[in-house]
């Protein structure tokens, strides 16, 4: 990192540890290749962040994972963070020297070990100080299989994320997407940052619109295996699955109620393609709109109460919402050529989208009270399928770029933004699993 | 030295049957470089003996003898514009002859396949696809099909004729597919 980059921010650095991202303080700059090198590829200018230090690990070149680079790529990829350089080792059990971090601007330290059992485990500890207060702010460890290390990694960054914003951490949470390589498709199960991803699904056909179940147990997801849209659900850890929609026609666009009871999907059987709800068994079919136009990708309201969708009703898709049993719809987007594949952020307040201007389709995030205009947040032309984090401060979406299909997340103010690595594949259709796994 | 006109001729004639021998063969190694109409159109390829049926030993039979403009030389495709599912009036030839074939023939019975580019969302597109698909069937029903004939399904953007980010490739994307069943 830019030595006079550093020492210009820290002028600006006399916060609190809680910060808001709409603070006035002014922004902290960094290279826009800040290349992790566990390619998370991060670039953006964020508003108010919070410097931090992640120290080596003791012991962590020895394992299989360097939990202290897992710990710093994720703070820095929510956006609060900004990382400061720390090659050093620094221990859980040490009183570092707290003048040596502020001169190198850090607010906060974090140190650690990584120790292997003789049962083959690895015993993984951290500490987090205030550097400004010079104070022990506690930590944590645990014993886990080797396999379990990036996941306790990315609980440190958890812990760490809650201690000093207050808002509960996403880093433990998984994505779900597609990905597709010639003719093979797989869905395939992720962390939150692309790594680690284990396969649910093989198919030489696509799949398209996976969602999770909202106890993170299932997934929906619309497969053409039998040459149709069928809509099926796979319980993730045993892999059983079992066709839910499967009428005449393309079955597709599953969306789960909030109470896991039902999905509220798309159907052709009747002519065009309009919204049906229907009982998570399969059971319980039930028409909810009665247009001539084309209805579909639907998403419940987090109260389950309202269902906002896509309908070309007015002459080119928009975004409408109704009530979640039926009933009268109102349209919710004016400003662009089209509107599609809408979002509804955790506390229902914040709707985001992919808007079509100018020929460009780009992800915007539109305030639902009105207070406030459709803003872009991204600046690329190939977007779709925004999918918001649980705690509603990251949106995942896919992207073109280079004549390759990726994965991106965003904060909702689009200052900070992360490219998830993939192997090679095009790589589609995220979905953002709830909390716990 | 001189070639009489007499073996030139022999030595065509046996250029010609080798030629003739060669092409009855349709052996699947000699039809991948040339002018074949290839039924599965995925960037794959040939080779890879995953036939549209998608099983691991499909063979997809290519008719040499059809290429001379008898038998099942037909267009088969409709193409549209940008986010329309409106047949145009330059698909009225390919309707026309597909509604007659299958008027005079209550047993021919057909699937309409509907695509569309690779802009915009994948859902809007399977509906989209679906909307071309219909679109057509009802062109086709109201020249003299009936419904029962024909089923339309949608692919929305997941199956291109064309790989291409460009309107080239996209216009050649949008389209129906008429396929006998």
């Amino acid at each position: 990192m830019d030595e006079t980059n550093t020492l210009v921010a820290h002028g600006h650095r006399r916060r609190r540890f809680m910060q808001s991202l709409t603070g006035s303080v002014a922004a902290a700059f960094w290279p826009a290749g800040a290349w992790a090198q566990f390619r998370v590829e991060i670039g953006g200018v964020g508003a108010t962040q919070l410097p931090i230090a992640v120290a080596r690990f003791r012991g962590e070149d020895s394992a299989p994972q360097v939990i202290s680079a897992i710990v710093m790529s994720d703070l820095e990829r929510s956006g609060l963070f900004r990382r400061i350089e720390a090659p050093a080792i620094v221990e859980e059990t040490g009183v570092p020297a707290m003048g040596d971090w502020r001169i190198r601007g850090a607010d906060a330290l974090v140190g650690g070990s990584v120790n292997r059992l003789a049962d083959g485990r690895f015993d993984v500890r951290y500490r987090l100080w205030d550097v400004v207060k010079a104070t022990d702010q506690g930590g944590s460890s645990e014993a886990v299989q080797p396999g379990d290390l990036r996941l306790v990694a990315h609980r440190i960054a958890d812990s760490i994320y809650e201690r000093l914003t207050g808002e509960k951490g996403v880093f433990s949470t998984r994505i779900c997407y597609v990905s597709r390589q010639g003719r093979a498709y797989q869905l395939r199960i992720a962390d939150a940052d692309g790594e680690g991803a284990q396969v649910a699904l093989n198919s030489n056909e696509p799949i398209i619109s996976p969602a999770w179940s909202p106890n993170g147990k299932e997934l929906a997801y619309v497969s053409f295996e039998s040459q149709k849209a069928v809509v099926w659900v796979q319980n993730v850890a045993t892999g059983q699955r079992r066709v839910v929609a499967n009428f005449r026609g393309s079955n597709s666009a599953p969306a789960w109620s909030p109470d896991g009871a039902r999905l509220a999907l798309t159907l052709s059987q009747e002519g065009g393609s309009q919204l049906y709800l229907i009982g998570r068994d399969g059971s319980g079919l039930r028409r909810l709109t009665q247009t001539a136009a084309i209805d579909t990708e639907p998403v419940f309201t987090p109260d389950g109460r309202t269902l906002y969708f896509v309908s070309d009703r007015g002459g080119s898709p928009q975004i409408y919402r109704m009530p979640a049993d039926g009933g009268p719809a109102e349209r919710v987007t004016f400003n662009s050529a089209q509107s599609l594949s809408p979002a509804i952020s955790p506390d229902g307040r914040v709707l985001a989208y992919i808007s079509r201007q100018a020929g460009a389709y780009r992800l915007v995030v539109q305030p639902l009270d009105g207070s406030g205009p459709p803003t872009a947040i991204t600046d690329s032309s190939d977007d779709q399928s925004p999918s918001f984090a649980p705690n509603g401060r990251l949106i995942v979406y896919s992207t073109r770029a280079a004549g390759r299909e990726l994965l991106m997340t965003t904060t909702v103010d689009g200052k900070i933004k992360a490219r998830l690595a993939s192997t090679g594949a095009d790589i589609r259709e995220p979905a953002w699993g709830p909390y716990g796994r | 030295m001189r070639i009489s006109s007499f073996s030139l001729a022999r030595a065509g004639f046996v250029a010609a049957t080798a030629a003739f021998v060669l092409g009855g063969c349709a052996s699947s190694v000699k039809l991948e470089e040339g002018n074949v109409p290839v039924e599965d159109r995925r960037a794959a390829g040939a080779a890879a003996g995953a036939g549209a049926s998608g099983t691991q030993s499909g063979v997809s039979t290519v008719n040499l003898s059809s290429r001379s403009g008898a038998a099942d030389n037909l267009q088969r495709v409709v193409y549209f514009d940008f986010d329309s599912f409106v047949v145009r009036d330059d698909a009225r030839p390919v309707i026309d002859m597909h509604a007659k074939r299958l008027a005079g023939n209550a047993a021919l019975k057909m699937v309409v396949e509907g695509h569309t580019d690779e802009r915009g969302s994948r859902e809007y597109n399977l509906a989209l696809g679906q909307k071309r698909a219909e679109a057509v069937v009802k062109s086709l029903t109201l020249l003299g099909a009936r419904t029962q004939q024909l089923e339309p399904l949608s692919f929305g953007m997941e199956r291109p004729a064309v790989s291409g980010s460009d309107e080239s490739a996209w216009a050649k994307n949008r389209r129906a597919e008429l396929k006998d069943r």
